[in-house]
């Protein structure tokens, strides 16, 4: 069993869900990220998605969008977020998954950039724009070093696809909670329950639901369908504010979650 | 063996470019599209209609015309045009925009999204969903907007809903990452025309194959006034639709030279220009691996060309890969020389071209020049300039605004 897998499983049997905040690393400078990710830390979170800015992130909405052009303007890049990493690294106890689009990744070069992410103490990675088809590539590279690739699974993604994600995916498998982008909404559909009992039928790894939840009710209605959840905008909102009694409740709502067992 | 009808390879591959690099939630999108595309090649009904609206709607087939002016005054090769300016909106986005949204509506999609840049392809697209009655959204980078006014009010005459694109660098790259966003947004009821040789598989695919009608008489025209194939063949390029479509019927004969025209914009030297392929960094953007303007951090750099529909910093994967077989040459024309070629067309031949076509005009002149005159090129004149006469205007000094 992986880290990360380890790290959600620890979460169930401590009788909460997962609570993976994503942040926009370097949304106020790179001096940032080390205050932000030992706070979210000491406040037990199970893991933290850490956002590299992208110039065209066509799976984020306005809110992260305007993250990764704030931080873009401060002057981060995947390398110096990586390097800022490592050099807190002992201090660092959760594991810490990257979310980058692929083409950072290549630019940086892909045994480059996953040396990096062992000098940094990653586990995972989520590239949204490489589904399934073209993700062979990733798990080549970092695999070897012990690093996860998560995959994601949508609410478009038929049966046969969803079984086929779920056996590659590693660490946990990503469930898209709507069709569209990253960011605040009020609804979801209805059919959700139903998706989510096929797909953690279907998967050997936890499930994590993420896109679009962004209140301590959202936590959990959505904490309960699956293993845990991912609050991205919500998130950024709030450390871009300086508001962590947001950050808490998203938190407290998490732990909240009575967990029972599969369907 | 066939190069030409090698590529794509089933996972969407032209050699090492191409690919589907996108959100999970567009792959089934993706995949049901292929199967749709393919269903309707072999179905008679679909490229009976198909010819139907290109010959007596777009009116197809456009003529090659033999320009004996121009080349009289360059003194070399015999030039000929091949006249998609003078198809229905002025340009050969049409063609590809008719084809996509007769298989939008085969696939029972009621709803269309489209990205533009200089607004030629939002235009074509609109008018197809105007003719076919389609709900059509068409997103614009806000600086197109401001370039390009009258190709905003003409598609909202049309029916279509215009969004200005406000992120980013705010033109033909944004407006595509805000077309995938709508569409990730939209996708069980919507389908995405990209106007491009661009985007995830199979969409090179299919842009291409909707464009090959302008090679494909190209082929037939030059046989029948010539009597053989042309030594040289050239057509502009920004992502690389028209270019796709002309050069692809003519991969196979190696005898003919294929030179596909770049942007230079402001010239290689300045770093401002949307010449990918002569910059030589391959990427990942918008679905597709490919020749990418970017630094070293991997993060895409803003095109720069006065020309509205090459201003985009990647190239069409399969030009990519007619790059590294050495199968087409590819160079640049900047700005300025742009200008001159289409102010040359206007003197020697009373047409002008739009100012994306005015680059392989321009590179045309060079080119002729080191030619025989028993020798022949065939220039894809993609477009008409009318658009682009506030912008010329603008550049020659006519108007200080």
């Amino acid at each position: 069993m992986t880290t990360l897998q380890q790290a959600i499983e620890q979460a169930q049997s401590a009788g909460h869900k997962a609570f993976i905040p994503y942040i926009m690393a370097g949304d106020g400078g790179l001096e940032t990220i080390q205050p932000t990710i030992l706070n979210l830390q000491q406040l037990g979170v199970t893991a933290i998605e850490v956002g590299i800015p992208f110039t065209d992130p066509v799976a984020d909405g306005p809110t992260i969008e305007q993250a990764g052009e704030r931080a873009l303007a401060a002057g981060v890049t995947l390398r110096k977020v990586l390097q800022t990493l490592a050099s807190f690294r002992e201090d660092i106890k959760v594991p810490l998954v990257v979310m980058t689009y692929f083409n950072p990744v290549l630019a940086y070069g892909l045994d480059n950039f996953a040396q990096a992410c062992v000098a940094a103490g990653v586990k995972g990675l989520i590239v949204p724009d490489v589904p399934l088809e073209e993700s062979e590539i990733l798990r080549e590279a970092l695999n070897p070093y012990a690093i996860d690739i998560v995959q994601l699974v949508s609410l478009t993604s038929p049966p046969e696809r969803i079984t086929r994600i779920a056996a590659a995916s590693q660490g946990f498998v990503y469930a898209v909670t709507v069709n569209g982008i990253t960011g605040a909404r009020a609804n979801f559909a209805d059919n959700l329950e139903h998706h989510f009992a096929r797909l953690r039928q279907a998967s050997p790894i936890p499930v994590l639901a993420g896109f679009g939840i962004s209140t301590p009710e959202q936590v959990k209605k959505m904490g309960a369908l699956g293993d845990g959840v991912i609050v991205g905008s919500a998130i950024v909102t709030a450390l871009h504010k300086g508001d962590m009694t947001t950050v808490e409740a998203l938190i407290a709502a998490s732990k909240d979650i009575r967990t029972k067992s599969t369907q | 063996m066939s190069i030409a009808n090698s590529v794509p390879t089933k996972e969407g591959r032209f050699g090492q470019f191409g690919g589907q690099f996108v959100p999970e939630t567009l792959m089934t999108a993706l995949l049901e599209l292929e199967t749709a595309y393919d269903e309707a090649l072999n179905d008679p009904t679909f490229t009976e209609e198909l010819s139907y609206y290109l010959k007596d709607y777009v009116g197809r087939e456009t003529p090659l015309y033999y320009a004996a002016n121009l080349t009289k005054e360059l003194g070399g090769a015999k030039i000929y045009l091949k006249r998609e300016d003078l198809n229905h909106t002025g340009a050969h986005k049409i063609n590809n925009a008719i084809g996509q949204a007769l298989l939008a509506k085969r696939m029972g999609k009621k709803k269309i999204v489209a990205e533009t840049g200089a607004g030629q392809h939002g235009v074509a697209t609109a008018t197809a969903c105007a003719l076919l009655n389609l709900e059509c959204v068409v997103f614009m980078g806000a600086e197109d907007i401001k370039r390009q006014q009258l190709n905003v009010f003409r598609m909202e005459l049309l029916g279509t809903k215009v969004e200005s694109v406000e992120s980013g660098s705010k033109t033909l790259k944004d407006a595509v990452n805000a077309a995938l966003r709508y569409w990730v947004t939209n996708v069980e009821d919507t389908h995405y025309i990209l106007g491009s040789a661009l985007g995830p598989h199979p969409f090179p695919k299919i842009v291409r194959d909707f464009q090959r009608v302008i090679g494909v008489e190209t082929r037939k025209q030059i046989l029948e006034k010539e009597g053989r194939l042309p030594n040289a063949v050239v057509a502009c390029i920004g992502g690389g639709s028209n270019a796709i479509g002309m050069f692809h019927p003519f991969v196979d004969d190696e005898e003919v030279a294929l030179y596909g025209v770049e942007a230079a914009g402001a010239g290689l030297e300045t770093g401002k220009h949307a010449a990918a392929i002569a910059g030589g960094q391959l990427g990942v953007l918008h679905g597709a691996y490919m020749y990418l303007l970017q630094d070293d951090n991997g993060f895409v750099q803003e095109a720069h060309s006065i020309s509205a529909g090459l201003d985009y910093p990647g190239k069409g994967p399969e030009h990519c890969y007619l790059h590294d077989i050495g199968r087409a040459q590819f160079d640049a024309i900047t700005d300025d020389e742009a200008l001159e070629g289409l102010q040359l067309l206007c003197r020697t031949e009373g047409i002008l071209p739009a100012l994306e076509s005015s680059h392989a005009i321009a590179y045309t002149a060079k080119l002729a020049k080191t030619m025989q005159q028993d020798q022949v090129i065939v220039v894809c004149l993609s477009g008409r300039g009318d658009k682009d006469v506030h912008t010329v205007r603008a550049a020659l000094g006519g108007d200080d605004k």
